[in-house]
């Protein structure tokens, strides 16, 4: 007996997705876009790292000698201080006890509201629920850009046909 | 009873000599007595001429130039030379008068300070068309407030007739302090408070007229800019580009506009909210309406009709979610009612009013509806923060449950969470993680993935999210407690406990 109720995610977000980030085949990432414009990145279904037997190591969310995205603090409710993203900007770096190392970026203009703590001491949770507990961080568009904000970005749909597209041509 | 002595003279003849009006020759004598102002016009007018003919009679031996003294002004002060052709014809209209007192069906001269203001619009005539405005906007009303605004170069004719009166009074050795003399709108209460009274039948204050004056032109000017620059200015350069004494204008300034309005009344009371599409403020999005309706509107719009009032504001203690019903004793709210016609309503009327709004609709329901005031609105805030609140959620499960999975939440007390600004109101609210209480719990099993789960918070607790979770910004939630994923299908507040406005027996 399963609620046919459509989950939190599917109930107050949208999904867009942005596959093969940076060139990287298969590195697509998901941004959950809330009606209020906040924005969730998250990994895709495809991603890499959640494939079976992909073990994680360490997330670090020091992505250069000088910025952490640890330090970033917003204040007020009109959220000063807050580190700006560009579309590929980066937000952490993941690596695997295989010695695979990836790069989540950004994927949306916008102002860091916070990174997801919970994973540095639990990184599994990334991996059993990527679109929940497991997102990576929260982005607050501007206000004059956050409608094409998801211009670069796929539809569920067109998402969906990329799948099947890669899975044709491996297989 | 009139209000000047011996020591006043020559200060009042100098004021009457450029065209002071008898009110404003009080004021700078500093009179301080309501009642003279309150003569008529044309009485007082002869009163100063009396006053002063014995002046001359007794002083004219003392007086070089007494005949007329007007000219003594214009030739000791060779700055104000450039304003004598304005001035002329005041002077010989002003001299005609001075020696025929007598004609007095004549309209008089305006006064250069007041610009009239103390003459004509003190005046019967003006009184009733104010009374007028008032009584075709058939306001209920016990008492008035009268507030007036007065073109911003009063203040410069005003601070010209300072400085003349303190070149005059510094003859006499005297150094008079600005504070001795009656200011223009203070004299004109005194003069307009009793007649108006008189015509409304109610005594001043609680009510407000407002009364906005001007003089030919819209001053360029703000108030504030004008008052500032007067404080600012030397006298020398003062004089050099104002004519001092000010020059006599032909027509008085005249009211621009009269407004009306009535003090707001508030009226509280409890609402219940039964359903699940109705937001309690308009939804709108992008100018586009959501929802056709609100808890607001459907309280409001009756009381609006009734009240006859130009608009309301709405507040709550809190406020539920467009899903979200309120049942029990439901949630107290006030509206502001701005600028109502009506406002004596008998406990009758107001019971007839809460029934009309519980007619209109099955959406919400009201109770205790209630006239209260301002100041204990503050009452319903307070309790915002403070008070607790019990709510009913229908929770499901990923994983399925037995009785037995759930009862340990029944023992559960004063549960601390520690809440991330949901990322539903991230958008509007500060980041912040707030520490929150869940004082009581109690669970109603269902099925293997459903049960009721009934809670008594801390206000601000938001409870969606201790439910679900809110991607784990929730700690602890429903799910971490669980051991599962956990989603709320439904929420009720069941009892927001604030024990104002009083309960009423209906």
């Amino acid at each position: 007996a399963v609620t046919m109720a459509p989950s939190v995610t599917e109930r107050y977000f949208t999904r867009w997705y942005k596959p093969d980030v940076k060139g990287n085949p298969c590195e697509d990432h998901c941004i959950l876009q809330h009606s209020n414009r906040i924005c969730v990145i998250t990994l895709a279904e495809a991603h890499p790292l959640l494939q079976n037997g992909k073990t994680i190591k360490s997330i670090n969310y020091q992505i250069s000698a000088n910025c952490s995205r640890l330090q970033n603090k917003v204040s007020g409710k009109s959220k000063r201080g807050a580190q700006f993203l560009t579309e590929l900007a980066p937000l952490c770096r993941i690596s695997c006890s295989d010695g695979d190392e990836y790069t989540i970026y950004s994927c949306i203009r916008g102002r860091l509201m916070e990174v997801n703590e919970s994973i540095l001491d639990n990184p599994s949770i990334l991996q059993d629920k990527p679109s929940t507990e497991g997102y990576i961080a929260v982005v607050l568009p501007k206000f004059e850009e956050s409608k094409g904000i998801t211009q670069g970005l796929l539809t569920q749909k067109e998402y969906q046909e990329v799948l099947l597209k890669r899975f044709n041509s491996t297989a | 009873m009139f209000a000047l002595t011996e020591k006043d003279r020559p200060l009042a003849q100098m004021l009457l000599d450029f065209g002071a009006c008898p009110r404003c020759i009080l004021r700078f004598c500093g009179a301080g007595l309501q009642t003279p102002y309150r003569c008529p016009h044309k009485e007082l007018l002869s009163e100063v001429h009396t006053f002063l003919k014995n002046n001359k009679e007794e002083e004219g031996r003392c007086c070089e130039t007494a005949d007329p003294p007007y000219k003594r002004i214009r030739l000791q002060d060779p700055e104000v030379a450039e304003g004598l052709n304005q001035n002329g014809s005041l002077q010989s209209s002003l001299m005609e008068s001075s020696e025929n007192v007598a004609c007095e069906n004549s309209p008089p001269n305006v006064c250069s300070v007041c610009l009239g203001i103390l003459q004509e619009s003190c005046e019967r005539d003006f009184v009733k068309k104010v009374c007028q405005k008032v009584n075709s906007a058939e306001y209920q009303f016990t008492s008035f407030v009268f507030s007036v605004s007065f073109p911003p170069q009063l203040s410069v004719r005003e601070h010209a007739a300072w400085l003349l009166v303190k070149q005059e009074m510094g003859k006499q050795g005297l150094s008079p302090a600005k504070e001795d003399i009656v200011q223009l709108k203070e004299a004109y209460k005194w003069i307009i408070h009793p007649l108006l009274s008189e015509e409304l039948s109610v005594p001043a204050d609680g009510k407000v007229v407002d009364a906005n004056f001007n003089f030919i032109l819209q001053s360029v000017f703000t108030r504030m800019a004008v008052i500032k620059a007067l404080e600012k200015i030397k006298e020398e350069d003062f004089r050099k580009h104002f004519p001092c004494p000010p020059t006599s204008p032909k027509t008085p300034c005249a009211a621009l506009e009269i407004q009306c309005t009535n003090g707001a009344i508030f009226v509280a009371g409890r609402y219940n909210k039964y359903s699940r599409d109705l937001p309690q403020t308009p939804w709108i999005i992008d100018g586009e309406r959501k929802l056709e309706s609100s808890v607001e509107e459907l309280i409001s719009e009756p009381l609006v009709t009734v009240f006859k009032v130009d608009s309301f504001n709405f507040s709550s203690s809190g406020r539920e979610d467009v899903d979200v019903r309120t049942l029990g004793n439901g949630r107290p709210f006030a509206v502001e009612l701005v600028n109502p016609r009506r406002v004596h309503f008998a406990t009758e009327e107001m019971k007839e009013l809460q029934q009309t709004i519980n007619n209109s609709t099955d959406k919400i329901k009201v109770r205790d509806l209630q006239l209260v005031t301002r100041e204990a609105i503050g009452r319903m805030k307070e309790g915002e923060e403070e008070k607790t609140k019990t709510y009913s959620a229908l929770v499901w499960t990923e994983k399925a449950i037995q009785k037995g999975d759930i009862s340990f939440l029944d023992e559960m007390k004063e549960l601390k969470l520690d809440q991330k600004t949901p990322l539903r109101v991230l958008h509007r609210r500060p980041l912040a993680v707030r520490p929150r209480v869940i004082h009581t719990m109690q669970s109603a099993y269902i099925d293997e993935h459903h049960f009721r789960l009934h809670l008594k918070t801390q206000a601000g607790t938001y409870i969606k999210e201790f439910v679900h979770g809110d991607f784990g910004r929730t700690k602890p939630n429903m799910g971490s407690l669980l051991g599962t994923t956990a989603d709320i299908l439904e929420l009720d507040v069941e009892s927001v406990d604030v024990d104002w406005p009083p309960a009423l027996d209906n």
